[in-house]
């Protein structure tokens, strides 16, 4: 907590406000575990098994859970670092109370950034309670599930916060609904990507949340390979890549 | 009930739960009238107001506009109203032109007959180069007279105001005033809450002080004055935290004294000579000064206390 | 004021004014809908529209084919068929959701336009029947736009399915009528975002959306058969398969129409009540 410096004020903030705002924070949780249950379980009783791009046989739910803990990470990451840092830096001008103290923009884009991965990192770590309860973790590799899922929320974290720097009103909120839903759906989370045309599959590859979910699925079913450390390296690129921006962007937007 | 009686209240009273708003107040307003409530907050002119826009029941006594009942015939007095609340209302994605016209719609006025009637009416509020803009960016001013052009829509026979330039700068408020002195010149009659005691002066021939829910006092401005006041006031000013020590020795100055926190008033029909007598009076007043009487006198003579806002 | 060129029956004479019938009440107001509409409908389109179109995709063409594969399809159906009604009717229900919250919220509280209707000669009964009047219609559109495209998809097999309309309109009123009475009765818009995330997305995966209520746990099952999605779904889907009245099920399909619209009488009931008690207090 101390190497964070200053950003700990920030977290704390949050922290705070958080308590009272805990329904919506725990709704947040329960969203990829009624998926899990819904498509992963009940549909999933239709379609019994699947075969995954590695070539395995899985049942369908232990295909989805692993995608669902993805999703899990990347929802907790997003939705703090779009509608919150928006509302903070529009509306309520908080950053600029802050700044008037030792802060620096560094120390914001660090304390959102931190905060968003711990929030992401508690319903990760929740769901994988719950998966691991339901017996859909399958290999010891699932203890890196929990980083994994941090890794996935600092590149959804970076990169929206620096998209977030850009918005002016609320209705563009509309795009990263229009990015997340698509990326909820079709990033191999319900259906392997052999299941779509060799074009869109190149599609797939490119968004982060497939990375994400190739990640999980390798280490939930215990099927690690080489393929794993290039989706690693594609988060950590695109999370270090968000960060930078965003901070650059803070700065040039609070600091004139 | 003669049909030059545009509102008729007896006994009026409304009461939300416990708290009675509008305690049992009788008035009357005449066609080409321009009345005024006064007031400060809470003394249940707005409560008024809705029962009168027929737009919140009445909870006894009896109520009548154009001679009907709101209860029975909301509906047909709405039809004939001009309803300018205190909150703007405006439904700021549309723009300037849409919101009236949209409103137009409500009353049943054919397409041609809004669109005509929005042309004056901008005209009339001076926002005819606004028109296409949408309604958020506008200043507090513009957005009132849109607000009281929108109520104009129906050309309404009886148009009310509640509180029209509260939060307003001076500069809106007296473009605001000019805009309904205008319509009162026309014939429209006029009902407006005010805690205003110069906007009241302006713009009304007949008044009601209203304190606590009741009605305190009635009459033109200007008799109200002579009634309850004096012809000319003396504010005295002394360097203390208590004017009251000051009492006795300008006791029996003019007609009478009023003790207030920073200052005291002396109410004399000879200013001059009561200012006179203050420098006889072996009291060392930082200032001295001298004015017409104002309704804010009467307001303080009637309900014992400043006026707040 | 100059004068304007009156007929005698212009609303705008001074004196007793014509009264407006219903339907003029209705129209002027829904003129507002109109208006506001005309403004905000590119938005609409994207998020009331994409989510629906993507989720056939992603269920009825992407699992479908691994729902198809393992177990020949559900109900004798390809799994594509099988879901297009529940996709229909769940996308119903959200449209209604997004209908009755926060909107409604900017007409009673922020913008306070009900209180600026209401000063027309018009009543609550009025203003609610011209929202409602505008939301079904654009549900009824939606849907209809929205059957059209999974027909090209190979998701519909009978025209019946052009029944699916009227009973998506149906369902998401029994959404949207007891939304707005409890809209007139809070304060708190936040509560929304939890409505959202804990009741509504809950309903469209376990009211029998994307399979069977019959998968579920025996515990879980007499909660769908209480939700109106549920009711709205079954009754749909036979529509869409060819055979609206369903015989298999008996009377059945006269139950979920009964549930349904006991939602939207006793919704509209309370909705008017607590409309009247908000706005004429």
């Amino acid at each position: 907590m101390l190497a964070l410096g200053l950003a700990r004020f920030v977290i704390l903030r949050n922290v705070t406000s958080f308590r009272r705002g805990w329904p919506v924070f725990l709704s947040g949780f329960f969203e990829p575990v009624f998926y899990l249950f819904s498509i992963g379980v009940g549909l999933g009783a239709l379609v019994k098994t699947v075969t995954t791009d590695s070539g395995a046989v899985v049942g369908y739910a232990d295909f989805v859970a692993p995608a669902m803990l993805a999703s899990a990470a990347m929802n907790g990451a997003i939705m703090d670092v779009t509608f919150n840092v928006f509302h903070k830096l529009r509306f309520a001008k908080l950053y600029d109370t802050m700044l008037a103290t030792p802060a620096a923009p560094k120390d914001i884009a660090v304390g959102e950034v931190t905060w968003a991965l711990i929030r992401g990192g508690i319903y990760s770590a929740g769901f994988l309670v719950v998966a691991l309860f339901m017996g859909f973790v399958h290999s010891w590799w699932a203890v890196l599930a929990l980083p994994a899922a941090l890794v996935i929320g600092a590149a959804f974290a970076g990169v929206g916060m620096w998209a977030t720097t850009y918005m002016t009103t609320w209705q563009q909120f509309e795009i990263i609904f229009l990015i997340v839903q698509p990326m909820f759906l079709f990033s191999a989370t319900f259906f392997p990507l052999s299941s779509y045309p060799e074009a869109l599959q190149w599609v797939v590859r490119a968004t982060p949340l497939y990375h994400g979910v190739v990640l999980e699925r390798g280490l939930m079913l215990g099927d690690v390979g080489s393929g794993l450390v290039g989706s690693l390296a594609y988060l950590l690129v695109l999370g270090g890549v968000g960060m930078w921006g965003a901070g650059r962007r803070i700065e040039r937007l609070l600091l004139t | 009930m003669t049909d030059d009686v545009l509102l008729s209240a007896k006994g009026l009273t409304k009461t939300f739960g416990d708290f009675t708003a509008v305690d049992g107040i009788d008035v009357e307003v005449r066609r080409g009238e321009s009345f005024g409530f006064l007031g400060p907050n809470g003394a249940g002119k707005s409560s008024t107001m809705r029962m009168v826009a027929a737009v919140s029941p009445v909870t006894s006594g009896e109520l009548r506009i154009f001679g009907q009942d709101p209860a029975t015939h909301g509906p047909a007095i709405r039809a004939r109203l001009g309803n300018c609340p205190q909150q703007d209302r405006l439904d700021e994605e549309l723009s300037v032109e849409e919101n009236l016209w949209v409103y137009g719609r409500f009353f049943g006025l054919t397409r041609a007959e809004v669109r005509a009637r929005a042309d004056e009416l901008l005209d009339f509020a001076q926002l005819t180069e606004r028109r296409k803009d949408k309604v958020e960016p506008l200043s507090g001013g513009m957005k009132r007279r849109l607000v009281i052009a929108r109520s104009l829509i129906n050309n309404p026979e009886l148009l009310l105001l509640d509180e029209p330039t509260t939060g307003l700068d001076p500069q809106a408020r007296h473009v605001l005033w000019d805009r309904l002195f205008r319509l009162k010149r026309q014939g429209v009659t006029l009902i407006l809450t005010t805690h205003y005691m110069d906007e009241a002066e302006q713009l009304c021939d007949r008044l009601v002080v209203m304190d606590h829910g009741r009605i305190v006092a009635e009459g033109s401005p200007r008799a109200l004055i002579q009634e309850h006041s004096t012809r000319e006031v003396v504010e005295v000013r002394y360097d203390v935290d208590d004017h009251g020590v000051h009492a006795g020795p300008l006791e029996g100055i003019g007609d009478r004294l009023e003790i207030l926190p920073d200052r005291v008033l002396i109410y004399a029909d000879d200013g001059d000579a009561a200012a006179g007598a203050v420098a006889r009076s072996g009291t060392e007043p930082l200032s001295t000064l001298v004015r017409r009487s104002t309704l804010e006198d009467v307001f303080l003579h009637l309900t014992g206390r400043t006026l707040v806002d | 004021m100059s004068a304007l060129p009156e007929s005698p029956r212009s609303r705008l004479v001074h004196g007793e004014r014509r009264p407006l019938s219903a339907v003029e009440r209705t129209w002027g107001l829904v003129g507002f809908h109109l208006t506001l509409l005309r403004r905000t409908w590119r938005g609409l389109v994207v998020s009331r529209f994409l989510t629906p179109v993507l989720f056939l995709a992603a269920m009825g063409i992407g699992i479908g084919r691994l729902v198809d594969r393992s177990s020949g399809g559900v109900a004798g159906v390809p799994y594509l068929q099988y879901v297009v009604p529940g996709i229909v009717m769940a996308s119903a229900m959200q449209w209604a959701v997004g209908e009755s919250t926060w909107p409604v919220m900017t007409l009673i509280k922020w913008n306070q336009m009900y209180a600026a209707m209401l000063a027309a000669p018009t009543r609550v009964a009025d203003v609610l029947r011209a929202h409602w009047v505008v939301v079904s219609f654009g549900i009824a559109w939606g849907s209809g736009v929205f059957i059209a495209i999974a027909a090209l998809f190979g998701g519909v097999r009978s025209w019946w399915a052009l029944l699916g309309v009227p009973i998506a309109v149906l369902t998401a009123m029994a959404f949207v009528a007891p939304l707005f009475w409890f809209a007139a009765r809070t304060d708190n818009e936040e509560g929304f975002t939890t409505i959202f995330r804990l009741v509504i997305t809950p309903l469209m995966l376990f009211s029998g959306t994307f399979f069977p209520v019959s998968q579920l746990p025996i515990w879980l099952q007499p909660v769908a058969w209480v939700t109106p999605l549920w009711h709205g779904t079954e009754l749909a889907r036979p529509a869409f398969l060819g055979d609206p009245l369903d015989p298999g099920h008996g009377a059945g399909w006269a139950i979920h129409l009964a549930v349904l619209t006991a939602y939207v009488v006793v919704g509209g009931w309370g909705a008017h009540r607590a409309f009247r008690a908000r706005l004429e207090a």
